[in-house]
């Protein structure tokens, strides 16, 4: 093992143990050591994987002008027979090791966010123990090189962002949050297993580059007798990719599984943060891109209806986003809708150097992504904390207040507006030029989308900073925040300057390094429709006004659906309360009670009769079973002699 | 001199081990129980060695197994006798009629 391996071992080791050590010892040590031996461990593992990146980009990832994947570890742990196993391994490529440093990077800077913003909270240990095991969970997921190995991790996401959404057990709506999150991104791994199981057995492997290899090249065997059965004008790969792919909805919110998304803001904002932007959600996208070249040359069907979910949901989401009022909710949305330009992103990509643009694009946002949404989240858990509310209309001229906050976050908007030279203008903008040259008709829809989405951000951003003069007075609410603002301030020194990395020389669908386009006529339309946003925001919120209830007044009937986000929440609890449980539920419970119960009651009757009945028999006299033993010995003794004389 | 025959001694033990079977069922007396049962076992000895004398004089098995059994028996009896000792303190009397209280 070099070096590099022993470091990315240790990025997998060193949160799980700081999961073990807090959990088991948190009682027994302060808060204040609990934060700093979490927080610390996650610096380490953060400069770890800044090594191990270093190392990988490089020193030894590069293998006849390509970046190959590279196993640091392979531990073969279940065989199932000489061709199907389960083997839990660490694999370095382009964009596992990225993915390594940006939740590494942005988990450290939640831990030393959380340690003023939990400062004083009761379980204080436990939601470091907590933070620890999300963080290890997700670095399990991907850094795995097996389907299997992935589906673990996953389902380990899932459990602990169950924990950390419902770290307020005593809140109602916490505890509904957490169960929405769990059960709506269960029902979507059940789509991920199934997935799982037809790949594994068409390919008859769960190793993902050898299923890759298989389902890829045109003379393979597993291909052609995995795309002859279709089933509905798509063949069966195609259904085993979209069952992948729901999974992979399920955890990145897409339509119609986002309902868990915005009510899992009832976890700590830091938490909000860490789930939103550098971890859970991705999960999804993340999937969608390691099985990419299978999708993208075996089944460019199923990869199509990628992008359409994609760019559905990130117009949908946007336009609820421009409703609501509680300001997490806001940026719950704004995360589905980024999401979702990952997601079609890599739905209009197509194999091929200049095809596969998209790709590195969604690849790149995620990457940029990360770095604004959790600025966005922390510097509005900062604004809740200051202000002790999430609503819009408890806030406004804070930028006196909180310059610190003030500044970050209007950074973060304008990267996510996609504002020229921050880092969302270079992968929004390659998203879009990827978009335009695969799918023109989601092109204008992106377009559309990037506006509002610069409409919604500065709508909060003059919303909270702006609009009308403190009420809170003139103090600094910043003294004092050192251990919240640094992370503020990491986090806007990377949404700025995180675009002006090279990203297609590093990762690309095939990973052979490659440029991205750019072309400075075609950002006209795209930073056009954001100015527009921008501008219009302005109009609206830069000062108290009546503006924005004419303009809601004027969409009318409209404004109301997706101010109650298009009912949607409302039409699942329509068909599970009404439809499944009387339909379903009901009949399964009759069913239960009376023929299940039954049977087994039926059962235990008999048994409880006729021991009733022949319990005289045992009458605790040593004469009388002396006797009956007597009396089988005889008739024993006869049927020998009548036998055999 | 005229050996006595076979049927003579396997009488001899028919009779022995009616008498254990018959005095177990009659008597309500652990220690007569006891005892009848050692009449059982001692007429089971009387057949073995019989057997071993009658039809197999050059072999020793029937005498080994009569002394197995007289071991067995003797550990029997200690244990038995423990037994009816416990009973005795817990009912304050040895008739098996009274110490049926191990039922349904």
């Amino acid at each position: 093992m070099s070096t590099y391996d022993i470091a990315a071992l240790l990025i997998l080791l060193l949160p799980i143990l700081s999961f073990a050590g807090l959990s088991f010892l948190g009682k027994r040590i302060t808060p204040c050591t609990a934060g700093i031996v979490g927080t610390t461990v996650l610096f380490v593992a953060a400069g770890l994987a800044l090594f191990t990146a270093y190392g990988y980009f490089f020193q030894f990832g590069e293998v006849a002008g390509a970046y190959a994947h590279h196993t640091s570890l392979e531990i073969n742990w279940l065989q199932f027979n000489e061709n199907l196993s389960i083997n839990l391994s660490i694999i370095l490529d382009p964009i596992s090791v990225m993915m390594l440093v940006v939740i590494t990077v942005i988990s450290a800077m939640v831990h030393l966010y959380s340690f003023k913003y939990m400062h004083g909270e009761e379980r204080f240990a436990t939601y470091y123990a907590y933070l620890a095991l999300f963080t290890f969970s997700m670095l399990g997921l991907v850094v795995s090189g097996n389907l299997f190995q992935m589906y673990i991790f996953w389902e380990l996401v899932g459990v602990s962002s169950f924990l950390l959404i419902g770290f307020y057990f005593t809140k109602p709506s916490a505890i509904a949050a957490a169960k929405k999150a769990f059960i709506v991104t269960r029902f979507a791994d059940l789509g991920f297993l199934l997935g799982i199981l037809m790949l594994s057995y068409g390919a008859e492997t769960l190793d993902f580059f050898v299923l890759i290899e298989r389902l890829t090249q045109p003379d393979s065997v597993y291909l052609a007798s995995f795309t002859a059965t279709s089933f509905m004008g798509l063949s069966a790969l195609s259904w085993g990719l979209l069952l992948v792919f729901t999974g992979g909805a399920g955890k990145s919110a897409m339509f119609p599984l986002h309902i868990w998304l915005p009510d899992a803001m009832e976890g700590p904002t830091p938490v909000s943060a860490l789930i939103h932007a550098a971890t859970m959600v991705v999960a999804g996208v993340y999937l969608v891109a390691r099985l990419f070249p299978v999708f993208a040359i075996s089944a460019p069907d199923a990869l199509a209806i990628v992008g359409y979910i994609g760019v559905f949901t990130a117009l949908f989401a946007a336009v609820i986003a421009c409703t609501q009022t509680d300001i997490k909710r806001v940026l719950a949305y704004s995360t589905i809708s980024q999401i979702a330009f990952m997601m079609f992103a890599l739905g209009v990509a197509g194999w091929g150097e200049e095809k596969a643009e998209g790709f590195t694009a969604s690849m790149f946002h995620l990457f940029t992504h990360a770095f604004f949404k959790a600025l966005l989240f922390l510097g509005a858990g900062a604004v809740i904390h200051a202000v002790h509310s999430n609503e819009m209309k408890d806030m406004g001229g804070l930028r006196k207040s909180m310059p610190i906050t003030h500044i970050t976050f209007l950074i973060a908007c304008l990267a996510i507006a996609g504002v020229p030279l921050l880092s969302g203008f270079f992968s929004k903008e390659a998203i879009l030029n990827a978009a335009y040259h695969g799918n023109p008709m989601i092109f204008y829809v992106a377009l559309l989308t990037s506006g509002l989405t610069a409409f919604y951000m500065f709508r909060l951003y003059f919303r909270i900073f702006w609009y009308k003069a403190d009420e809170h007075g003139h103090h600094n609410h910043e003294k004092g925040m050192w251990a919240m603002n640094l992370p503020l301030i990491i986090l806007a020194i990377g949404a700025a300057f995180t675009g002006y990395i090279p990203f297609g020389d590093f990762v690309s669908a095939d990973g052979k390094p490659f440029e991205l386009p750019f072309h400075l006529t075609f950002s006209i339309a795209p930073v056009l429709a954001g100015v527009i946003g921008i501008g219009i925001a302005w109009m609206m919120y830069s000062k108290q006004n009546s503006n924005p209830d004419k303009v809601s007044a004027s969409f009318g009937r409209f404004y109301n659906w997706a101010y109650h986000k298009f009912y949607i929440d409302e039409i699942y609890l329509f068909v599970t309360k009404k439809v499944l449980f009387n339909l379903v539920g009901r009949p399964a419970a009759w069913f239960d009670k009376n023929v299940v119960d039954g049977m087994i009651n039926g059962y235990a009757s008999i048994t409880s009769t006729t021991s009733e009945a022949i319990k005289g028999m045992q009458s605790g006299r040593l004469q009388t079973y002396t006797l009956f033993f007597l009396g089988g010995v005889l008739v024993v003794a006869i049927l020998l002699i009548v036998n055999f004389i | 001199m005229e050996q006595v025959p076979l049927s003579h001694v396997l009488i001899l033990s028919s009779c022995l081990f009616f008498l254990g079977i018959y005095g177990f069922f009659s008597r309500r007396n652990m220690i007569t129980m006891l005892m009848s049962i050692e009449l059982i076992l001692n007429s089971i000895n009387i057949n073995f060695i019989a057997f071993n004398k009658y039809l197999y004089p050059h072999q020793l098995e029937g005498v080994f197994f009569t002394l197995f059994i007289i071991t067995v028996a003797a550990a029997e009896v200690s244990l038995a006798i423990a037994i009816i000792i416990n009973l005795y303190r817990k009912f304050n009397t040895i008739d098996v009629e009274d110490t049926n209280t191990m039922k349904f």
